[in-house]
């Protein structure tokens, strides 16, 4: 039980960074409450939906960006949207957050600012990608070990 | 100006700001030459004085031309006179050498003597008028010498008075006049111009002149005048020949001659110069009066000098008569011929001004006259010119200014624009903690200090707007919205925004709103906020002792029956009781006297009774009044404050205006909240006006146009403004002691609208003894739940206390729960509240203002924690709640966006929910074909391809066509009893009131942000699914 004591601990004292340092924020908290015996992989399921989402959306973005001139603001807006809209559905704030600067650069239709903020929202979400995973790998572990997954609250 | 600046954004204002004056500055001409205006003068003025010097010119030269003319014709009229007396001094020459020839040639012995000549000269002078004397010559030739000379007794003598030397001939003078009479026995031929003279004459047989010349022994000038007479009768067109044959005939014999003198001072009768002398001898003439004769009869002598010549030699002009050197005008002179007979010899006169020309003052005049006249009107065209450019400066300049200050006026709208959005923000969070602390277990005092939080809160966003709206209002684009909304919350809102300041005061707040005012009614709930708030606010300043009684009726109201007064106050005697008191009680809400008496029991009495008997027809009335669409409410906002002066009160609603200066040192504020309360009236289509006494108090009113709400949609739609009241206390009885009717009745109101049943009693004391006996005969029947007890009516009655214990004590005996016993003050001192709780007020005390939530949250409190718990404010136990109501529900849900679709999908499942999705409006569509087995529906609002809105009212569409079908045909095929109505609610993430808004529009029955949030998703789910059961029944 140690083990699992420990990867337990281990589990919320990383969900709690995770959320001290702005990357996931209630909304996270609300979706691992959703998840219960009828759907036990509902976190990751969400979560892999919004990171394809997201890659898809962040290649849009930069497709469109990538033209020097006659960038179509519209569409990397409705990108951008979409990719707000997701990242708040799961609670990634960060990611949200970059969303929101993004745009009103959008709005200004300031090319510079949104490559700029594209390189964030790209940089964000590789981050977040890389630490939910990481508390996936956790939560799979403790399921091995034979524990449940501690509640954070 | 077609500048449209009102909302636009500063840099597009600025952009049309430089179309404008681009287009504007289609500068004039004379805009245009500005810089040429002072040269265009110069030139004007050179052109000008060119012009006046030609006119100078062309006068003088008229001039000249005339004064030419004139000396011209008075040249010639001289030269004429002076021929002609000339000739006629020659004709009578002519007929005196016949009469010599006759007489003395033609009679033997000779008829003439030297005396009868002389004499006969003499007498004839006047016809000579030129010669100053006539002498008669004889032709001697020199062998006939010595008898000639011893016929007359003399010797020939020449000019020189010397015996004559001897000659061919001689022409000695034997006849003269008497004034000539020395030149007798000279002998003309020896003077040399004499000799050919005589010569000359005797050849032509004319009248013949010498040269002027030199007289001896004058400097006059002379002429002579020679005329031959012939001896022997001439043939009638004698040759030369003959004529010296005829004299050289008869020159032996009768050798005569006829010496004429002129005297060439008679010519000098044009003139005014000194007379020459006589031929041969200067002698003192008796000319001076003979000039002066002549210069009286010719006019203008004065202004010319005559000059007579003698230009046989044309090389050199002999002058006869006038100066050669003289001064006058030598520019101009005329020259006329004369002729005196004598083809040998010619003569010429010259006439000269004697004065030059003189200036021509009417030439100089009019041409200056001219150029001053021009150079006042180059002037006045100049300064009219400077004038226009200054004016248009002026204009472009103001124009500028105008639009700076356009735009300045667009920056500042958008700075309060930006600043509000800015206060929003914080606001909202305030907003959110305080709906968090209020699902937390507090006191009823907490809970009322948060509500009242919360909701001045959420005024003060609406002040925001409504600082927004002000701007609108000034530029006249405001608009109002139309939605339902509950009067009676807002009422109740504003109350409790102002309650503290009122409380502090001890002022009394209370809101009445008559029965028959609809529940809901369509309008602008933030105007009507923004109207009784500031009413209200006006009062609370301005009121310092009494009441501030805000009244809502319809103002279509019928006058109130005065059939039987079906009051149910347990003592109907107030009006009595009232008198009895004694002291100057008027029966008004505090019993301060106000203004307008219309709110005074004595009326407000009828329009309660009014009420009471048409709540029984509430159902025939709710008929009738969903029969017309509107409403026309009459509010009256009352208070005993310090009145408006009377002088002031003809400008109460113009802006800016307070009663008098000291009232804004005094009690602040600006002014304007009337102002604007007025457009807000009047945009609402109704009236304000107000009733004013000084020191009394002021009483508002103003009617107002709300649509009507129909009852259908708003039963499904529950605004979130339209506070829920918990309707836990439905059928509780309660009792109102309170000595006032109206106060009372305002009590009455608030518990009504909890569903309660509401008695009055005029003491605690009635209230004791009908509790007994009802207690004791009827039992629970008419047992009240609550007593409410005002302060004052507890506090008059020192028997209070007593009869309350009597009362708590009488309800013990029974099986019966005693009734609550509550308090109402306005406010209350602390010794106050011990007392009353001594006194068995053990329960609560509400303070006033009353409002129904509040009322609410305090009977909650008293009645026990059994009832605290409303189903629809318990909040922690949402889950299972929300799990209950969603359970086995089908539910669509409708988003573009994959991972809120699974989110959502997520959290509804867990509620016990099935849950199909789709990915776009058009496929949502799909699946709502009816018939369709969804209980509900989760709508994104932004999609691509067709938006949230577009599909809802889509999916509204093909609803409403089948529920017409339905009605149409049988109705047996629906398994529903009512119509095709999904419950379709938004799923936004922003939450702003308009997107609200524009969800309803479209049909949508409500909406719930994103992320879902239980709470939020239990509020709006459990509006439909509560209600429609109810509905449904």
């Amino acid at each position: 039980m140690d083990v699992v004591n420990q990867l337990q601990r281990q589990f919320i004292d990383y969900s709690a960074s995770l959320h001290r340092e702005g990357f996931l924020d209630d909304q996270f908290t609300q979706l691992q409450k959703l998840q219960d015996d009828n759907s036990p992989d509902f976190v990751v399921e969400v979560a892999s939906l919004f990171f394809e989402d997201c890659e898809k959306l962040i290649n849009n973005m930069a497709r469109a960006l990538e033209q020097q001139q006659g960038v179509d603001f519209k569409q990397v807006d409705a990108s951008v949207h979409q990719l707000k809209g997701s990242s708040s559905s799961i609670g990634a704030m960060r990611v949200k957050d970059v969303c929101i600067a993004f745009r009103s650069f959008c709005e200004a239709q300031n090319r510079e600012g949104c490559l700029r903020c594209l390189q964030q929202v790209t940089h964000e979400y590789s981050l977040l990608k890389n630490k939910l995973q990481t508390l996936f790998r956790l939560q799979q572990q403790i399921l091995a070990a034979g524990g449940s997954i501690p509640v954070v609250e | 100006m077609g500048l449209k600046l009102q909302q636009s954004y500063h840099h597009s204002v600025t952009v049309k700001v430089n179309e404008q004056m681009g287009t504007k500055r289609g500068y004039t001409f004379i805009q245009a030459n500005r810089a040429w205006l002072p040269k265009f003068f110069l030139l004007w003025v050179m052109v000008m004085a060119f012009l006046s010097t030609w006119i100078y010119k062309k006068m003088d030269a008229d001039n000249k031309v005339r004064r030419k003319e004139v000396l011209s014709s008075m040249c010639d009229q001289r030269a004429r006179m002076l021929q002609d007396q000339f000739s006629v001094s020659v004709n009578h020459v002519h007929a005196l050498a016949i009469l010599v020839s006759t007489f003395h040639y033609y009679k033997e012995p000779s008829a003439i003597d030297q005396e009868t000549f002389a004499e006969y000269t003499a007498r004839t002078a006047f016809e000579r008028p030129l010669l100053s004397g006539v002498a008669y010559a004889e032709r001697v030739v020199h062998s006939e010498r010595e008898k000639f000379e011893r016929q007359h007794g003399w010797t020939i003598k020449t000019m020189k008075r010397e015996p004559s030397p001897i000659r061919d001939e001689y022409a000695p003078v034997i006849f003269s006049q008497e004034t000539v009479s020395y030149i007798e026995s000279l002998d003309m031929m020896s003077g040399e111009e004499d000799r050919e003279n005589i010569l000359r004459a005797r050849a032509t047989g004319k009248a013949v002149l010498t040269n002027p010349f030199r007289l001896l022994g004058s400097h006059h000038l002379g002429v002579v005048l020679t005329f031959p007479v012939y001896k022997s009768k001439l043939p009638p067109s004698p040759t030369e020949q003959e004529r010296i044959e005829a004299t050289a005939g008869i020159f032996a014999s009768t050798d005569i001659y006829c010496i004429i003198v002129i005297n060439t001072s008679n010519l000098v009768l044009l003139d005014q110069i000194q007379l020459p002398a006589l031929l041969y001898l200067g002698g003192a003439f008796d000319v001076e009066s003979l000039v002066e004769n002549l210069l009286g009869q010719l006019a203008g002598n004065q202004a010319i000098l005559v000059n007579v010549y003698d230009i046989t030699n044309s090389s050199d002009h002999l002058i006869m008569y006038g100066h050669q050197n003289q001064d006058g005008d030598l520019a101009l002179l005329h020259e006329s011929k004369l002729d005196f007979g004598d083809p040998f010899r010619k003569h010429q006169m010259i006439c000269r001004y004697h004065q030059k020309a003189p200036t021509s003052w009417t030439a100089l005049t009019t041409a200056f006259l001219f150029f001053v006249i021009c150079l006042l009107v180059g002037y006045i065209l100049y300064g009219a010119a400077i004038h226009i450019v200054k004016v248009e400066d002026d204009f472009h300049e103001m124009e500028e200014l105008k639009v700076r200050a356009e735009a300045a006026d667009v920056a500042k709208s958008q700075f309060l624009a930006t600043v509000s959005h800015e206060i929003r923000t914080p606001m909202n969070g305030i907003l959110g903690m305080l709906a968090l602390l209020l699902d937390t277990d507090l006191s009823s005092t907490q809970r009322d200090y948060a509500q009242t939080a919360q909701v001045c809160g959420k005024a003060l966003i609406t002040l925001i707007n409504e600082v927004l709206d002000r701007a609108k209002i000034e530029a006249g684009k405001l608009e109002l919205e139309t939605v339902p909304f509950d009067l009676r919350s807002i009422l109740d809102d504003v109350l409790s925004l102002f309650s503290e300041k009122s409380r502090n005061k001890g002022v009394e707040l209370a809101v009445f709103v008559s029965d028959k005012v609809p529940e809901m009614v369509m309008g602008d709930p933030g105007r009507f906020r923004q109207i009784i708030t500031n009413l209200v606010g006006n009062s609370v300043k301005f009121t310092e002792r009494g009441h501030i009684f805000v009244k809502v009726h319809l103002a279509e109201n019928p006058k109130p029956m005065e059939g039987p007064k079906a009051e149910t106050c347990l003592n109907g005697g107030s009006d009595e009781d009232a008198l009895v008191s004694g002291t100057r009680q008027f029966k008004t809400l505090s019993g301060y006297e106000a203004a307008d008496e219309r709110n005074s029991w004595d009326s407000f009495k009828h329009l309660v009774a009014d009420e009471e008997l048409q709540y029984d027809a509430s159902v025939k009335m709710k008929a009738a009044d969903e029969a017309s669409q509107s409403v026309t409410l009459m509010v009256s906002v009352e208070d005993t404050g310090i009145g408006i002066p009377l002088i002031a009160q003809d400008r109460v609603f113009m802006p800016f205006m307070q009663a008098d200066s000291s009232t804004s040192r005094n009690y602040g504020g600006t002014g304007i909240g009337l102002s604007i309360t007025k457009c807000l009236v009047e945009l609402m289509g109704g009236h304000i006006s107000f009733i004013s006494r000084p020191q009394v108090g002021s009483t508002f009113s103003f009617t107002t146009v709300f649509g009507r709400c129909k009852r259908a949609s708003f039963s499904d739609t529950k605004k979130p403004n339209a506070e829920d009241l918990p309707s836990g206390f439905r059928g509780l009885k309660a009792v109102v002691v309170d000595g006032k009717p109206v106060r009372a009745a305002v009590t009455r109101y608030h518990l009504k609208r909890l569903g309660m049943l509401v008695e009055f009693a005029n003491s605690i004391k009635i209230v004791a003894s009908t509790c007994g006996k009802n207690g004791s005969s009827c039992g629970s029947k008419t047992q009240p739940d609550i007593v409410l007890v005002e302060k004052d009516s507890w506090l008059s009655g020192e028997d209070g206390g007593l009869s309350l214990r009597t009362l708590d004590r009488q309800q013990n005996g029974h099986v019966f729960k005693s009734p609550k016993m509550i308090l109402l003050a306005t406010n209350i001192t602390n010794a106050e509240l011990e007392k009353a709780k001594a006194a068995g007020f053990a329960d609560t005390t509400i303070m006033k203002p009353l409002r129904a939530s509040m009322v609410a949250a305090c009977l909650q409190q008293v009645l026990g924690t059994g009832k605290k718990r409303q189903p629809g404010r318990g909040m922690l136990n949402g889950s299972s709640v929300l799990g209950s109501l969603l359970c086995g529900k089908k539910i669509l849900v409708v988003d573009d966006n994959m991972v809120n679709r699974r989110v959502a999908a997520g959290a509804l499942k867990k509620f016990g929910a099935a849950v199909e999705c789709a990915e776009s409006g058009k496929a949502a569509l799909k699946l709502l074909q009816l018939p369709h087995s969804f209980d509900a529906c989760f709508m994104d609002i932004q999609m691509p391809e067709m938006d949230g809105f577009e599909a809802t009212r889509r999916i509204r569409m093909m609803e409403s066509q089948a529920n017409e079908k339905m009605n149409g045909g049988t109705e047996e095929g629906s398994i529903r009893t009512g119509e095709w109505h999904i419950p379709i609610l938004a799923m936004t993430a922003d939450v702003i009131h308009a997107t609200y808004d524009e969800c309803l529009k479209c049909g949508m029955d409500g909406y719930v942000s994103k992320p879902f949030e239980e709470e939020n998703l239990y509020l709006a789910v459990s509006k439909f699914f509560k209600t429609k059961p109810i509905s449904d029944s």
